[in-house]
């Protein structure tokens, strides 16, 4: 099979087959918390709460560090693991910076100016 | 007989729901994308549609990995505002067409697009922010409405081929509806944007006023595009783009396109937005 070109994209990963099987518990974790009583029951004792998972203890352990870009590397989705944000008390842009590696000053005021730039950033050869 | 008589795309930026239910919406921030739905709104109190086949990305409320349909369509009464993490939008429930809704899911299927048929839906702010911006905050909302929720999470989405040709099918189905009903048909999501990782924040306004420009005159063309160049150029979250094809599909080969806006920033993403009319052969 040919090279799957979309790894050659920086800084971003497919939710496809392969992320999706990896990160299935976690990902129906974070839909756990779509729900008032489920947040109070993590917030209160994180651990324990992800214990009724069977995901990996890899996987435990980006959710307990904030990891955000290990989460997804582990097969997250960001519409799950942002749930874990929301329960936070965590904007979507505000998980961005942190992902990007910038403070959320820095990230907001480059979104000002029109966003990250698509050139350098279509490829890992860097066109 | 029933008659699509419009199509509108727009992003569905969660944050612009926030802003517009915190009362945030005059703030400097913000005044540059509202005003960019002005016209919008006294069209659409022209337009008076009677209903609307909201075409929409579901992102993780109603549907989780359990199970993930491509293409859904919701035949129910109504449509409850999803809790997505801080409490349901405060906008008013949806009133869905379930007779409509039921015909459009038959025909399509007959004609070979195998929908999954929903009975029991919340709807997030990929379909309630659409509403918001083209209707502002009413008691109720003056139509009914159609979810129809397309998979752009998992990947893959359909291709916008397929998008494009289930648009095309949606018409067909639409003018054999008996009833005298007045159909708009809306795609939403887009424009460029990624959400994920350390390129989050990506945004390419050329491929995206380029985007505009084939949807509008070349959608056949724009079509064809695979998905690969939505990730790479327009982010990975830029691939709901395909969506807005449904829309193109639904109307005549040519348009006539009422109204543009194009805006960057609403939080991570691009906003884009486009008023287009059928123009009869």
């Amino acid at each position: 099979m040919a090279e799957n070109p979309f790894k050659d994209i920086p800084g971003t990963t497919l939710f496809d087959a392969e992320q999706s099987r990896k990160g299935y518990h976690l990902n129906m974790f974070c839909m756990s918390l779509m729900k008032a009583p489920n947040r109070e029951a993590f917030k209160a004792d994180e651990r324990a709460y992800l214990d009724r998972y069977p995901m990996t203890q890899a996987q435990k352990q980006t959710v307990l560090d904030r990891d955000w870009n290990g989460m997804l590397a582990l097969g997250g989705n960001i519409y799950f693991t942002s749930k874990i944000a929301a329960t936070d008390g965590l904007s979507f842009q505000q998980i961005a910076a942190v992902m990007s590696g910038v403070s959320q000053a820095d990230y907001a005021a480059m979104m000002l100016a029109g966003g990250r730039t698509i050139e350098g950033n279509r490829s890992k050869g860097g066109v | 007989m029933a008659r699509i008589t419009a199509g509108v795309a727009t992003s569905h930026v969660p944050a612009i729901g926030a802003a517009i239910d915190n009362g945030r919406s005059g703030e400097d921030y913000w005044k540059p994308v509202f005003a960019g739905y002005e016209k919008s709104k006294g069209w659409i109190a022209g337009a008076k549609p009677d209903v609307v086949i909201l075409v929409y990305n579901d992102h993780a409320s109603a549907f989780s990995l359990e199970l993930i349909p491509t293409f859904a369509i919701g035949c129910a009464e109504s449509f409850a505002p999803a809790d997505e993490g801080w409490g349901p939008r405060p906008v008013p429930t949806v009133q869905g067409h379930p007779e409509l809704a039921w015909h459009l899911a038959q025909s399509l299927i007959l004609d070979e697009f195998d929908m999954t048929i929903v009975n029991r839906m919340d709807v997030d702010h990929g379909l309630t922010v659409p509403l918001s911006l083209m209707f502002g905050q009413p008691d109720a909302w003056p139509c009914k409405v159609i979810p129809l929720a397309v998979n752009v999470v998992q990947y893959p989405p359909p291709t916008g081929n397929r998008c494009f040709k289930l648009g095309q099918a949606i018409a067909r189905a639409v003018a054999s509806f008996p009833q005298d009903l007045n159909v708009q048909v809306w795609g939403t999501g887009g424009m460029s944007h990624q959400l994920q990782g350390p390129r989050a924040g990506l945004i390419n306004r050329e491929f995206d006023l380029a985007f505009l420009d084939r949807l509008v005159e070349d959608p056949e063309v724009q079509a064809r595009v695979p998905h690969i160049d939505y990730v790479r150029e327009a982010g990975s979250e830029g691939i709901e783009l395909v969506m807005w094809l449904i829309m193109r599909g639904a109307l005549t080969r040519q348009v006539r396109e009422l109204h543009r806006f194009y805006h960057v920033p609403a939080s991570n993403t691009a906003v884009g937005h486009l008023i287009l009319e059928p123009v009869p052969e």
